[in-house]
């Protein structure tokens, strides 16, 4: 196995705030008032801010042999996009070295230079020249692009006048021709219909089995980075936390992010509430594993101490998506609750919620309809997705996704 | 770096930007055919979208030339026997050139941020584009030339002579490109982090013409008028260029080699600040 890619500590330190004042009158000010020794005019009284980076890659270093397809996972502001940038040679790092043996084309976004007022043909032209292809060559693969995208018969209309999916599917298919030897893909799957993603993934295989070129794939979607690669990088902040099969590097990272705050537990003098009720704790228990999945049930269990005793007690969940939406309400039945330590859990059914990131609340109620205190966002955690089937790999959308009983 | 780096043929080595990188021209000549098509869509786009576009490029210098020859009258300047209409249009028409290769090269980081933060190709592509891209309105203000050329000659009887130096020519418009790409490529690599210096350099430009013999003959000049004058490099191309087609214009070897090593040492220092600054662009955006 030969490597293709070598990646060597590679780190890039962003510069936060401005470089100077961004205006060549104030930075002629502010040089000028350095030469009569006056104060600088531009000088902010805090000006530590300005000098603080941000280190978006940290010594990241790892190989990628020829004809994988290697997976770049991790949370937003993991370094993915950075690492994706360096490269495809926008932007260089600060420090260490990348070594590549052959040509690498990155679909970083597809239709890159697109213009309007040209027609189909001509953007193919435009579009392939920008991604690095000759003339000649996009002349050789021009039909089979055409063929790609299913829109012949608009290859001589202005794109302007294509619906998205034709301009996506046209541009993704200049993409999908390049035959780099290296090809980088980041979030295709996000874009066109079912029947297409099915082309699209295909053609990622194709190129990596069947030519023996090299895929970089960036993906969000577990599913297909399970389904697609061979070896997966995870990153977190900046660096390589785990590398290995996308079986254990994908439970990895999910392990990592399975809960913003699945757990919290609260002492007397901070713990929310009124003179009534205080929350004490609240976790997920989550039944036969630590990742929880849409086809685990899990149990939300809480613990209150009451103030007071009431006669007529009772809660109310709110299930919200992290958007805000009001995903379901859930009453406890009423009970005679004594002062002290109250004990209750909720437990959501397996295959009850689609995938996502959730937020609960809870309301303590007296009589039926007097709230007493509304512990709001009290846990905050995301439920991923299971699919095992693996033929289809886009968003599944819904605030919820049952397991209804069909007859068929 | 170690032996078996050494041993192994990378095709490529990606490294911090550090000091002056060399600048790639065998990867630019390999991407020729992107030059050609972003040529080609600006030529779509300026004649697709309206039908003033073309129009555009006749009435501008149309009406420059008018303001010019109106000053011309007020202040009595002496074109020395050529019609102040074409005097004064042949300067407008080279001026013209370079000008808008330097105004339009000069936004190129700032223009394409979208583009250039999406995929890679060598940025220089984009100024060598619009330079060309360029030619084409100037042919158009040429094609309004010629007729005003032929009126005047044999119509007015104007003693007007084009002569065998119009062959320099085509050297002529390279020696423009490579002046206007040349600042174009200084002033994008400072706009990076001075948005503010494409205003600078529009006022500036129209400034600059005064400093050039567009609108009065070099031969008119006397005393510190004519240092500042022969220190734009753009004068002697006015010169040269006038000369070869109405038969009048001052020049010197001394002012033309001025000329030809301005434009070739401001390209190459234009290429090494431009490609210094090509690859951290995205980080300042």
């Amino acid at each position: 196995m030969s490597v293709v890619i070598k990646v060597d500590q590679v780190s890039k330190i962003y510069q936060l705030g401005q470089i100077g004042t961004g205006t060549l009158a104030s930075d002629l000010a502010s040089a000028w008032a350095g030469i009569t020794g006056k104060d600088d005019p531009n000088k902010k009284i805090d000006d530590e801010s300005d000098k603080s980076t941000h280190v978006a890659l940290r010594d990241v270093s790892f190989d990628v042999n020829r004809g994988e397809v290697l997976g770049i996972i991790g949370k937003n502001g993991a370094g993915k996009s950075t690492m994706l940038k360096i490269l495809s040679r926008i932007t260089s790092p600060t420090s260490g070295s990348i070594k590549i043996k052959g040509r690498i084309a990155s679909l970083l976004e597809v239709g890159t230079g697109f213009h309007p007022e040209l027609s189909g043909r001509d953007n193919v032209f435009l579009n392939g020249a920008i991604l690095g292809m000759t003339k000649a060559e996009v002349n050789r693969k021009f039909d089979e692009i055409v063929d790609f995208s299913g829109v012949e018969k608009f290859i001589d209309t202005p794109v302007k006048r294509y619906s998205s999916g034709m301009y996506v599917r046209l541009a993704f298919a200049v993409a999908a021709h390049l035959e780099p030897e290296i090809l980088i893909v980041d979030e295709v799957l996000s874009v066109g219909d079912a029947e297409f993603q099915k082309k699209c993934l295909g053609k990622i295989k194709d190129v990596s089995t069947g030519d023996g070129r090299t895929v970089l794939f960036v993906s969000h979607n577990m599913e297909a980075v399970k389904n697609l690669c061979n070896r997966v990088v995870l990153l977190e902040k900046g660096g390589v936390i785990d590398i290995g099969s996308p079986a254990t590097t994908v439970n990895a990272y999910f392990k990592r992010n399975t809960n913003y705050f699945g757990h919290v537990k609260y002492s007397a003098t901070n713990a929310p509430g009124n003179e009534t009720i205080i929350l004490l704790s609240a976790d997920l228990k989550i039944n036969g594993g630590d990742i929880l999945e849409i086809d685990k049930g899990v149990a939300i269990n809480f613990e209150f101490e009451l103030r007071q005793s009431f006669d007529e007690f009772n809660y109310s969940l709110n299930m919200f998506a992290i958007t805000g939406e009001h995903i379901f309400n859930s009453q406890s039945a009423s009970f005679k609750a004594e002062k002290g330590i109250l004990k209750a859990s909720c437990i959501i059914p397996p295959n009850l919620m689609n995938n996502g990131d959730y937020s609960i609340s809870i309301l303590a109620v007296n009589k039926g309809s007097m709230p007493l205190f509304n512990f709001e966002n009290v846990l905050q955690f995301e439920i991923f997705d299971n699919r095992k089937d693996g033929k289809w790999f886009g968003e599944i959308g819904g605030a919820v996704r049952p397991k209804l009983d069909w007859i068929l | 770096m170690s032996a078996s780096d050494k041993d192994e043929n990378w095709s490529q080595i990606i490294r911090p930007t550090g000091g002056f990188s060399a600048f790639n021209i065998v990867e630019l000549w390999r991407y020729r055919d992107l030059i050609i098509l972003f040529v080609k869509r600006d030529f779509v786009s300026v004649y697709k979208q309206t039908v003033l576009g073309p129009l555009w490029h006749i009435i501008q210098p149309l009406f420059t030339t008018a303001v010019y020859v109106m000053f011309g009258a007020f202040v009595k300047i002496e074109y020395g026997g050529i019609p102040p209409v074409l005097f004064c249009l042949s300067g407008v028409v080279i001026w013209n050139y370079f000008s808008s290769c330097l105004v339009k090269t000069s936004s190129t980081f700032v223009g394409n941020a979208n583009i250039f933060g999406k995929v890679y190709f060598p940025r220089l592509c984009i100024p060598i584009s619009i330079v060309i891209s360029n030619l084409m309105s100037f042919f158009i203000q040429l094609s309004l030339l010629i007729p005003v050329l032929v009126y005047c000659k044999f119509v007015k009887h104007a003693g007007i002579e084009p002569n065998v130096y119009l062959l320099a020519f085509p050297v002529l418009m390279v020696l423009l490109a490579m002046l206007g790409l040349g600042f174009g490529l200084i002033v994008s690599s400072l706009t990076v982090r001075y948005r503010d210096l494409v205003y600078f350099i529009n006022f500036g430009i129209q400034l600059a013409i005064y400093t050039t013999p567009v609108i009065y003959p070099l031969s008119m000049l006397k005393g510190k008028a004519v240092l500042i004058t022969s220190i734009n490099p753009v004068t002697p191309f006015i010169e040269i260029f006038r000369y070869s087609l109405l038969g009048q214009g001052t020049f010197s070897l001394p002012a033309v080699l001025y000329g030809v090593i301005f434009s070739v040492v401001i390209l190459i220092i234009g290429m090494i600040v431009f490609s210094r600054f090509e690859r951290d662009f995205m980080d300042t955006v």
